[in-house]
C-alpha cells in the first residue's frame, strides 16, 4: 500500500530491509538459541547511519523523526525483533537525554549514540516498580559535586552491553513520582555493575541485565535537566519510544504472515495446496487485514506525533496496544497455519510467537496503556462541551 | 550496434524474444524488433530456426599477413621440475589441430635450470619441437616475465594458434600476452577444433554454464585460447620423433616491476580439490556439521576430497576452501558425487565438467538430477553408509 | 592515492533457469546485479579509504541503465563514478572492453592503483583485468586475496594459486584483480545511499575518449561469436530407485563399469 512516503523514508526502509535480508535473516536462528547478543549487526547499522534517524542533525544524527526510526525497526523486525529491540532500545536509552538533556551532555553523548559507537539503555523498572513507576526505590543523594546511586533497576534491555544509562532515581523520597530525576551513567563508573544475563521466553537475540548501583558516585552534571522532572521525562520519553514498539509489532506481523502465506501455497493436502481451504483462507485475510491496519494506524500517527501534538500519549499507547495484541495473534495464527512444521524450531514462526508475547509486557503493559488511552480520553472529554446524546 | 533480422526470413514466432538474456526482442504483430538493449550475444542467432538473424560482423578487415603464422603451440608448464598435467592434454588437442592444418606442433616451455627430462616427455606427448628459454628471471612465475618472453618468441616465429591451460598461471598471463601481440584470446575452453576455412574453433561454456559458445579469431594472430584442465586427453607416443631448440633472449626483456616474495604451497583442501579424481560434496541437506564425517569417510575410502555448495559453507559446517561453485572452486573430477545438496545454478556450473555425476538426493525433483549422469533416489544417511560397507566388503 | 575500479553490471545467472522442455535460458526475472566479484574489489578498496585516505572512483562499460551500478557502489561510499557508454561499445570483446577501459582510466589520470574482481560470472573471462593493465602498461596481480602497502611506491599481495599461496612485491600504478577472500562486501549507509541518489554521473562516449569507432565495440573486436548452442543434454541418465540395497548394489556396478579409478 502507498503510504506516501518521501523518497528519504524510501531509502530509509530499503536499506533496513536489505540488512534484515542479508544480516539478520541468515543469522537469527543462531542467535536465538545460543542468546548471543548481535554486536556484528549493530555494527552494521551503525555503518549504515541508522542510529542516528532520530537524532538532530547538529548532534550527528539524521534529523528525522518518529516515523523515520519506525520505519527502519519495522523492516528490521520483519527477520528477527530480539535483534530490532536491541537497536530499538538504544534510542529509548538515549530519548532523555534528547528531550531534557543540557547543551553539553548532548553534544558529549548523543554523536555517539547516533553513529552506534555507543549503545544506551533505558533503566527504569525496579522488581518493586514495574506498571506503577512510583514504587521506585533506586536513590541518588547529591554529594558535594556529586551524586551517590544506591538501588537495583531490573530487566534493563542492553544492560551490560550499553554504555550509556539513563537511570530514573529519587532525589527526594518525600515528593513520590515528583522527587524522581534521570541521571546519565557510564558502564564503567564506580559502584555500578550487572546482576546475570536474565533467560527469555523470546526476544533472545536481546541482552537483558540487571543494574546494580552501590554507592555508584558519578558527577552532578550527570543529572537530566534538573532534580524532580525524572518522572516527566520518562512519560514524554515513552510517548517517542512506544510507536518503535509498535514497528516491531507490525514488522513481526508482517514476518509471520509472509511466511504463512507462502507455506500455505506450497504445503499439499488432500491433493490440494492448502490455501485453497477456505479455514485457511479466512485465517490469512484476517491475518493480513490486521498485520495492515497497524501499519495504518501506527504510520499516522507517527507522522501525528512528530508534530508535537498535545495527544502524543494517548496514541503512543494506542499503536503500542494494537500492534503489540496484533503481532501475538498473528504469530500464533502463523504457527496454527505451519501446524506441526509451525511447532518446531526448523521454522522461523514458533520463535515469532515466543518474540510476540513482550510487546504485549514491555515499555508499559498493554493493560496500562489501556489505563492511559481511557484517562486521557476522560480528560479530552471534560474538556468537551457539546453533548452526544 | 543490434543483431540484424532478415524480415524475408523471419516468421514472427517469438522464439527469439524467450531466449534473450537481455529482454531486447519484442515481438510485434508483422515483425520482430531488436532494441538498443541487445549485446550481441547471439543467443538468438542459433535459436532461430529459420535462420532470421544475425550478428553484425567484426570489424577490421583480414590484417595482410595472416599467412605468414603457422604452426600450432602449446604453454608448457610445470610445477616442481615435472611437466603440469594439463599440458599433456593440450600437447593431446594440440596433436589433432596441427595434423589438420599440416602444421608443426610446438611445445614452449619457459623456466629456469629445467631437466633434459620434460623436453622428451613433451616430445613423447607428441611436440614435434619444444623451444626452451631457460633465464634465472623465469625461476619463478611472474605475469610480466612470462608473458614478455612468450611475446618475444611469437614475434620471432609466429605461430598461427596458441593453447595454454585454464590454470591459475594460464588464466594470469596469457591475457598479458594476447593484448601485447593484439590479438583475441578466448577464456577456458572445453572443445577446440578447425573451421572449413581453416579457423581455430574454440568453444567454452558462457552464462554460468547455461550455453555454449563457438567463438572465433578470424582476422588477427595467433589464435589464442586457454584450455580446462582435464577435458583434452593427452596421448603418449614414445617413439614421437621430435627435437630441442633452446632460444636466447635478452635481459632487456624483463622490466622487473614484480618480485615473487614467497611461494607457499597450500596444506589444505583447497588445492587437492582441484585435482582429486573422486570428489564427495555435500550441501544443506547434511543437516548438521557433524554429518560431514560421513562424506569425509566416504572420500578417504576412495583417495577423494570433500567438496562443499555455498549452502553448507554458509552454514559454517565445513570450511570455503571446500566450496565448489561459482563463487568457489571449479572442479572435473572423474567422478564427482553430489550428496544431500539441491543442484543451485550457482553450483553446478563449478563441477558439470566432471565426468560422472553421481547425484543422491531424497528429492526427486531436485535440480541436481537433471545435471547427473546417475542420481540415486535415497535418504543420504541410509545411503551413504550402506554405500561406504558396500565398497569395504567388495575390497575384502 | 586515487583508486579507480572497474566493475560490470551481469545478468544474475544465480537465478538462471534452464527450460526442461526447450532446454533454453529462462530469463524471466532475471535481473541485473553488479557482478560479484566486482564488490569484493569495491570493498578491497573501500578497506584502503578506510586505513588511509584514498579517492575512489567507479568505472563500468554498458548501457545507460548500468548507472544503476554506479548509484549502487557510490552508496557503499566510494566517492565518485563514470559510465561509459555509447552504442559503439556494443558487442565488444575483451579486447574491446580493455581499449575502452585503458582509455577512460588514462584519461583520468594520476591513479595508483586499479581494481578489479577476478572475473565476471557472465563471461568467466578473467581477462579484462590483465588487458587493461598491458594496455596502460602497468604491472598486475590476479587473484589477490590480501593486500597490503609496502611503501609509497610499493604494494605487497598475496595471491590464491591453483596450488597455494604466492607473495609478489608490486611496483604502483599497479592493477590488481581480487577474489572474496578480501572480505565479505559492506552494505550501503544512508548518508551514502542519499549521496548516491543525487550524484551527477557523468557519461563518455568514444567522443570524449577519443576512440574511433572501429576501435571498440565489436568493429574493435578480435574474437567473434559464431554460434550458441544448449549444452548438450545428458542422454544416458541413470536414475536408481528401489530397495537401499538394490540401489548400493546398482550404483557400485555403475561406477565399476566406468572404470572409476578408487571405487
Amino acid at each position: 500500500m502507498n503510504y506516501f512516503l518521501t523518497e528519504e523514508q524510501q531509502m530509509i526502509q530499503e536499506l533496513a530491509a536489505q540488512i534484515a535480508r542479508e544480516k539478520i535473516k541468515p543469522v537469527r536462528a543462531q542467535l536465538d538459541e545460543q542468546e548471543e547478543f548481535p554486536w556484528e549487526i549493530m555494527q552494521v547499522l551503525a555503518q549504515a547511519d541508522l542510529f542516528g534517524l532520530y537524532i538532530p542533525e547538529e548532534y550527528g544524527g539524521m534529523g528525522g523523526g518518529i516515523l523515520e526510526n519506525c520505519l527502519a525497526i519495522e523492516q528490521l523486525a520483519q527477520a528477527c525483533i530480539g535483534v530490532a529491540t536491541s537497536f530499538a532500545a538504544s534510542g529509548l536509552g538515549a530519548y532523555p537525554i534528547l528531550l531534557y538533556g543540557s547543551e553539553e551532555q548532548k553534544q558529549r553523548y548523543l554523536p555517539e549514540v547516533a553513529a552506534g559507537k555507543r549503545l544506551a539503555a533505558f533503566g527504569l523498572t525496579e522488581s518493586s516498580a514495574g506498571s506503577d513507576v512510583s514504587g521506585i526505590k533506586t536513590t541518588a543523594v547529591r554529594d558535594g559535586d556529586h551524586y551517590l546511586l544506591n538501588g537495583n533497576k531490573q530487566w534493563i534491555t542492553n544492560g551490560g552491553e550499553a554504555e550509556i544509562y539513563s537511570v530514573l532515581a529519587l532525589t527526594d523520597r518525600s515528593k513520590g513520582p515528583r522527587g524522581a530525576s534521570f541521571f546519565i551513567v557510564e558502564k564503567g563508573d564506580p559502584g555500578f555493575s550487572f546482576g546475570r544475563k536474565e533467560k527469555k521466553l523470546g526476544i533472545r537475540a536481546s541482552a537483558t541485565r540487571e543494574l546494580i548501583f552501590q554507592d555508584c558516585r558519578i558527577p552532578k552534571d550527570r543529572l537530566i535537566g534538573r532534580e524532580g522532572i525524572g518522572f516527566i521525562n520518562a512519560m514524554k520519553t515513552f510517548d517517542k519510544s512506544r510507536p518503535g514498539i509498535a514497528a516491531l509489532g507490525v514488522g513481526l506481523s508482517q514476518g509471520a504472515l509472509d511466511l504463512a502465506v507462502e507455506y500455505a501455497r506450497q504445503r499439499e493436502q488432500f491433493g490440494k495446496p492448502i490455501i485453497t481451504f477456505q479455514a485457511i483462507q479466512h485465517k490469512l485475510a484476517n491475518m493480513a487485514i490486521k498485520t495492515e491496519a497497524s501499519r495504518a494506524l501506527l504510520y499516522a500517527a507517527a507522522r501525528h506525533m512528530d508534530t508535537e501534538p498535545p495527544d502524543a500519549s494517548k496514541l503512543a499507547a494506542m499503536v503500542k496496544v494494537f500492534s503489540g495484541d496484533v503481532a501475538m495473534e498473528v504469530a500464533t495464527d502463523a504457527v496454527q497455519i505451519l501446524g506441526g512444521y509451525g511447532y518446531m524450531q526448523d521454522y522461523p514462526v514458533e520463535k515469532m510467537m515466543r518474540d510476540a508475547k513482550i510487546l504485549q509486557i514491555y515499555e508499559g503493559t498493554n493493560e496500562i496503556q489501556r489505563n492511559i488511552i481511557g484517562q486521557e480520553l476522560n480528560k479530552e472529554y471534560s474538556r468537551i462541551k457539546e453533548t452526544f446524546f | 550496434m543490434k543483431a540484424l533480422v532478415d524480415g524475408k526470413k523471419c516468421t514472427v514466432c517469438g522464439v527469439c524474444s524467450d531466449v534473450c538474456p537481455f529482454g531486447a526482442i519484442t515481438v510485434g504483430e508483422t515483425s520482430v524488433e531488436i532494441s538498443d538493449e541487445c549485446t550481441l550475444c547471439g543467443m538468438c542467432v542459433d535459436t532461430c530456426e529459420f535462420g532470421a538473424i544475425s550478428l553484425p560482423e567484426v570489424g577490421a578487415g583480414p590484417a595482410a599477413d595472416l599467412a605468414d603464422y603457422n604452426g600450432v603451440w602449446v604453454f608448457a608448464e610445470w610445477r616442481d621440475g615435472t611437466v603440469h598435467k594439463v599440458s599433456y592434454e593440450l600437447l593431446g588437442a594440440g596433436r589433432q589441430l596441427a595434423d589438420k592444418r599440416g602444421v608443426e606442433l610446438a611445445a614452449v616451455l619457459l623456466g629456469h635450470g629445467l631437466g633434459e627430462a620434460l623436453s622428451s616427455e613433451l616430445i613423447a606427448y607428441g611436440a614435434d619441437v619444444v623451444y626452451l628459454v631457460d633465464h634465472p628471471q623465469l625461476a619463478r612465475f611472474t605475469n610480466e616475465a612470462y608473458a614478455d618472453v612468450l611475446v618475444d618468441l611469437i614475434h620471432k616465429k609466429r605461430p598461427e594458434i596458441l593453447l595454454a591451460g585454464a590454470t591459475s598461471i594460464g588464466r594470469s598471463f596469457i591475457p598479458r600476452v594476447a593484448a601485447s601481440v593484439r590479438t583475441g584470446l578466448t577464456a577456458d575452453c572445453t572443445e577446440l577444433d578447425i573451421s572449413e576455412e581453416g579457423l581455430l574453433l574454440q568453444t567454452r561454456p558462457a552464462f554460468g554454464g547455461n550455453v555454449m559458445a563457438t567463438i572465433v579469431c578470424p582476422n588477427s594472430r595467433p589464435q589464442m585460447a586457454t584450455v580446462r584442465p582435464k577435458v583434452m586427453r593427452p596421448v603418449r607416443q614414445p617413439e614421437h620423433p621430435g627435437r630441442s631448440e633452446v632460444i636466447e633472449v635478452s635481459d632487456g626483456i624483463f622490466q622487473n616491476r614484480v618480485e615473487v616474495l614467497e611461494v607457499i604451497p597450500e596444506q589444505d583442501q583447497t588445492a587437492k580439490l582441484t585435482e582429486a579424481d573422486i570428489i564427495v560434496s555435500g550441501g544443506r541437506g547434511l543437516g548438521k556439521a557433524e554429518n560431514f564425517v560421513l562424506l569425509e569417510e566416504l572420500a578417504q575410502l576412495v583417495k577423494g576430497a570433500v567438496g562443499a555448495s555455498r549452502g553448507a559453507v554458509e552454514e559454517g559446517w565445513i570450511a570455503p576452501s571446500h566450496q565448489v561453485g561459482q563463487t568457489g572452486r571449479t572442479v572435473a573430477p572423474t567422478l564427482y558425487m553430489a550428496v544431500g545438496l539441491s543442484g543451485a545454478i550457482q553450483h553446478v556450473v563449478g563441477m558439470q565438467g566432471s565426468k560422472i555425476i553421481v547425484a543422491v538426493n531424497k528429492d526427486r525433483e531436485a535440480p541436481v538430477f537433471d545435471v547427473a549422469s546417475c542420481g540415486v533416489v535415497a535418504d543420504l544417511f541410509e545411503f551413504i553408509p550402506a554405500f561406504i560397507r558396500k565398497i569395504k566388503q567388495e575390497r575384502e | 592515492m586515487h583508486i579507480v575500479v572497474c566493475i560490470k553490471q551481469v545478468p544474475d545467472t544465480k537465478n538462471v533457469r534452464i527450460d526442461p522442455d526447450t532446454h533454453t535460458l529462462v530469463r524471466q526475472g532475471v535481473e541485473s546485479i553488479i557482478n560479484p566479484f566486482d564488490l569484493f574489489a569495491v570493498e578491497a578498496a573501500l578497506q584502503i579509504k578506510d586505513a588511509s585516505s584514498a579517492t575512489i572512483t567507479v568505472i563500468t562499460m554498458g548501457p545507460p541503465q548500468a548507472e544503476e551500478a554506479l548509484r549502487e557502489v557510490l552508496s557503499r561510499g566510494v566517492d565518485a563514478a563514470l559510465l561509459l557508454s555509447d552504442r559503439a561499445f556494443a558487442g565488444a570483446d575483451t579486447w574491446a572492453t580493455s581499449v575502452t577501459l585503458s582509455a577512460a582510466i588514462r584519461k583520468l589520470g594520476n591513479v595508483d592503483l586499479i581494481l578489479c574482481g577476478k572475473q565476471a560470472v557472465d563471461g568467466d573471462t578473467a581477462q579484462v583485468g590483465p588487458e587493461v593493465a598491458t594496455l596502460l602498461d602497468i604491472p598486475y596481480a590476479t587473484f589477490v586475496k590480501k593486500m597490503e602497502p609496502l611503501d609509497a611506491q610499493h604494494l605487497k599481495v598475496t595471491r590464491q594459486t591453483d596450488e597455494g599461496t604466492e607473495v609478489w612485491k608490486l611496483s604502483t600504478p599497479a592493477l590488481i584483480t581480487v577474489i572474496k577472500e578480501v572480505g565479505e562486501p559492506r552494505l550501503p549507509s544512508l548518508r551514502h545511499k542519499m549521496r548516491a541518489k543525487k550524484a551527477a554521473i557523468p557519461v563518455w562516449g568514444i567522443a570524449e575518449l577519443g576512440l574511433d569507432a572501429n576501435d571498440v565495440g565489436l568493429c574493435g573486436s578480435f574474437t567473434q561469436v559464431v554460434r550458441v548452442f544448449s549444452p548438450p543434454r545428458r542422454t544416458d541418465r541413470v536414475i536408481i530407485e528401489g530397495s537401499l540395497e538394490e540401489q548400493v548394489e546398482q550404483l557400485y556396478r555403475y561406477l565399476k563399469e566406468a572404470k572409476v579409478p578408487g571405487i
